[in-house]
């Protein structure tokens, strides 16, 4: 069997065409669609915070001291003078950057584990499984709180244990698609083809968990953006003075919210505001590139 | 349905000697830390400090016999030793372990009774008004974090009515309704944010059996509608959903240490919060024993009440 017949003979079938899926989401899912846009503007004023900032992240002036919104600082300013809106700006961007970089690892981390588990399957798959068991009992956050005790509050330290813990927790799902493509016909075709492991795992098994990939990616997005905005709150964030969503409601800030009630309002209205567009981008992803998990966020392939 | 039982408690060992593991790994990845931690508190200590210390606790033993004696306490009910208060953890945790149990039930309560009736009616008038109010208000619940909530109900009710919520703890067994005064709010929150994921769970369900061949049977031999859904929908679209507030139940822990903070509760959370700054690293991990523990536990139970639910489950 030669290599070149191989692919034509074996390509994945019913693999949705990824051409005109923009178009479709904004036919079929206009609030999915919304989401995305909503999202998207969060993205650009995180990439370009600095830039749109009205006033500097932490330029404090004594004289402007927890003024109320007005049109000079459109959320008002804190109890050192900072505009809020540019430190919003700028919690933007550090959501995004480890909303993005988390929901990254921990995909990648779900991939290589859940098709290591669920392609070869046996032994490896036990053991694995009941790592994952084990780990999943624990409440992320808890488990979040646990480590950043031992390694230190940072960015970079964030990033990576919410990778770790969303990447280990969604192997089970990538696992629960991998084992149903590995059951196809056309995978046992190419199988008695000849076709080595590797092959069959980029040709076919790849490509077709890639909506269950693409959903994972996106939820995980959310949820690190809320969880980092928690340990923040917590004072176990990116620390002070970055100016985190979590954060700023938070530590001093809080006993200056009964003077200034508007600087409880910016930072929780752009989390949820952002949490809720991915949210509702994700569902309607899902529901186009992969109907089978509708309505089950996080349930499928859970037990 | 005795083989079943037996053979959901067979599969938690293997889960047990994981979560152990993962808690025992984590706790060694620090001690240095806390020992320079415990001298730094001393001007006068010296290497043989170091020395002395590291053999007290136990970590000039090989991993393995550090883990097996570990685990041996456990076994025994020994969970060590907080390395400030010098109070023995299982004191600690008993003190506030009710208090977090009480908070997470308030708070089921409060997600049951908000997602159950919502959900059934959202699938009973799918795509009516009341349908899409209900899964709006699902997914901004889904979205708002509930350290803003609670923040929000700090702030606004005392701004404009000069109206807070009790901070004050008391014990339940003290003066019962002075504690559900202060339980009651963060309760409220945590339930909230919990009935979202099962509000959207029960609708979908439901749909699912409402358009199965025997709810068609059952309204053709005439049935009434109410008598078709309590007797015939309910009881088998709700098994998932029985599933998912077993899976959401580290979600609930999770969303206690936050609410638990703001609303001064003194649980586990609040407990595990202090330990966390302190470095009290036995007290850290006897938190997740407990927690860990609990959540396998009402895994337990919810596959047990799976398999009474429905029958197919038990015979496989």
């Amino acid at each position: 069997m030669s290599e070149a017949v191989l692919p034509a003979m074996g390509a994945a079938p019913a693999r949705p065409a990824p051409k005109g899926l923009t178009g479709r989401l904004i036919r079929e899912k206009p609030l999915g669609a919304f989401g995305g846009a909503v999202f998207l503007l969060f993205l650009v004023c995180g990439l370009f915070a600095e830039l749109i900032a009205p006033y500097g992240l932490n330029e404090t002036n004594m004289a402007a001291r927890l003024l109320p919104p007005s049109t000079e600082h459109l959320f008002g300013t804190d109890h050192l003078g900072r505009d809020v809106l540019s430190r919003v700006l700028i919690g933007a961007q550090l959501s995004m950057i480890v909303g993005a970089c988390a929901a990254a690892l921990a995909t990648l981390v779900s991939i290589v584990l859940g098709v290591a588990s669920g392609y070869f399957g046996g032994r490896t798959d036990m053991l694995t499984q009941r790592f994952v068991d084990a780990w999943m009992i624990f409440p992320d956050l808890l488990l979040l709180i646990a480590v950043i005790s031992v390694v230190g509050p940072g960015m970079t330290e964030i990033v990576v244990v919410l990778g770790l813990l969303y990447g280990i927790a969604g192997s089970r799902i990538v696992r629960g698609a991998v084992i149903t493509i590995r059951e196809n016909a056309h995978t046992h075709a190419a199988r008695s083809m000849g076709a080595t492991a590797l092959h069959i795992l980029r040709r076919h098994v790849l490509p077709n968990i890639m909506p269950v990939v693409i959903v994972l990616f996106t939820t995980r997005v959310g949820a690190a953006i809320l969880t980092e905005a928690g340990l923040s709150f917590l004072g176990l964030g990116v620390p002070p003075p970055a100016p985190t969503w979590g954060g700023m409601l938070s530590g001093t800030g809080r006993t200056y919210m009964y003077l200034g009630p508007w600087l409880a309002l910016a930072p929780g209205l752009s989390l949820t505001l952002v949490v809720y567009a991915i949210n509702v981008y994700g569902d309607a992803l899902r529901d186009l590139l992969d109907p089978r998990m509708r309505g089950a966020s996080g349930f499928r392939g859970a037990r | 349905m005795q083989a079943f039982v037996t053979r959901r408690l067979l599969a938690l060992l293997p889960t047990l000697m994981f979560a152990s593991l993962i808690v025992f790994v984590s706790m060694r990845l620090i001690p240095g830390d806390v020992i320079d931690l415990m001298l730094a508190q001393n001007d006068l200590a010296t290497d043989h400090d170091r020395a002395a210390i590291e053999a007290a606790l136990g970590l000039d033993q090989p991993m393995h016999v550090q883990y097996f004696r570990w685990i041996g306490g456990v076994l025994e009910g020994d969970l060590g030793r907080s390395l400030w208060q010098n109070t023995p953890v299982t004191e600690q945790l008993a003190a506030t372990l009710p208090i977090t149990f009480e908070l997470g039930f308030l708070a089921l309560i409060v997600a049951l009774t908000v997602a159950l009736p919502i959900g059934v009616y959202s699938a009973l008038k799918q795509d009516t008004l009341g349908d899409y109010t209900a899964r709006s208000f699902s997914l901004v619940m889904l979205a708002i974090p509930s350290f803003w909530l609670g923040t929000l109900v700090m702030v606004f009710p005392s701004v404009w009515w000069r109206w807070s919520p009790a901070l004050e703890y008391t014990p339940f067994l003290e003066d019962p309704l002075q504690n559900l005064a202060h339980m009651i709010v963060p309760a409220i929150l945590l339930g909230l944010s919990l009935s979202a994921v099962t509000m959207r769970m029960t609708r979908t369900m439901m749909l699912e059996v409402l358009r199965q061949d025997y709810i068609r049977t059952a309204r053709a031999k005439g049935l009434s509608e109410t008598l078709v859904v309590a007797r015939h929908a309910l009881r088998n679209g709700l098994i998932p959903v029985v599933t998912l507030i077993g899976l959401q139940a580290p979600l609930l822990i999770g969303g206690a240490v936050i609410l638990e903070q703001i609303f001064v509760v003194p649980g586990m959370g609040l407990l595990l919060l202090e330990a966390v700054f302190q470095r009290d690293y036995p007290v850290i991990s006897g938190v997740f024993l407990v927690v860990g523990f609990g959540v396998l536990v009402i895994n337990l139970l919810v596959d047990l009440s799976y398999g009474w639910l429905d029958p197919k489950v038990r015979h496989q």
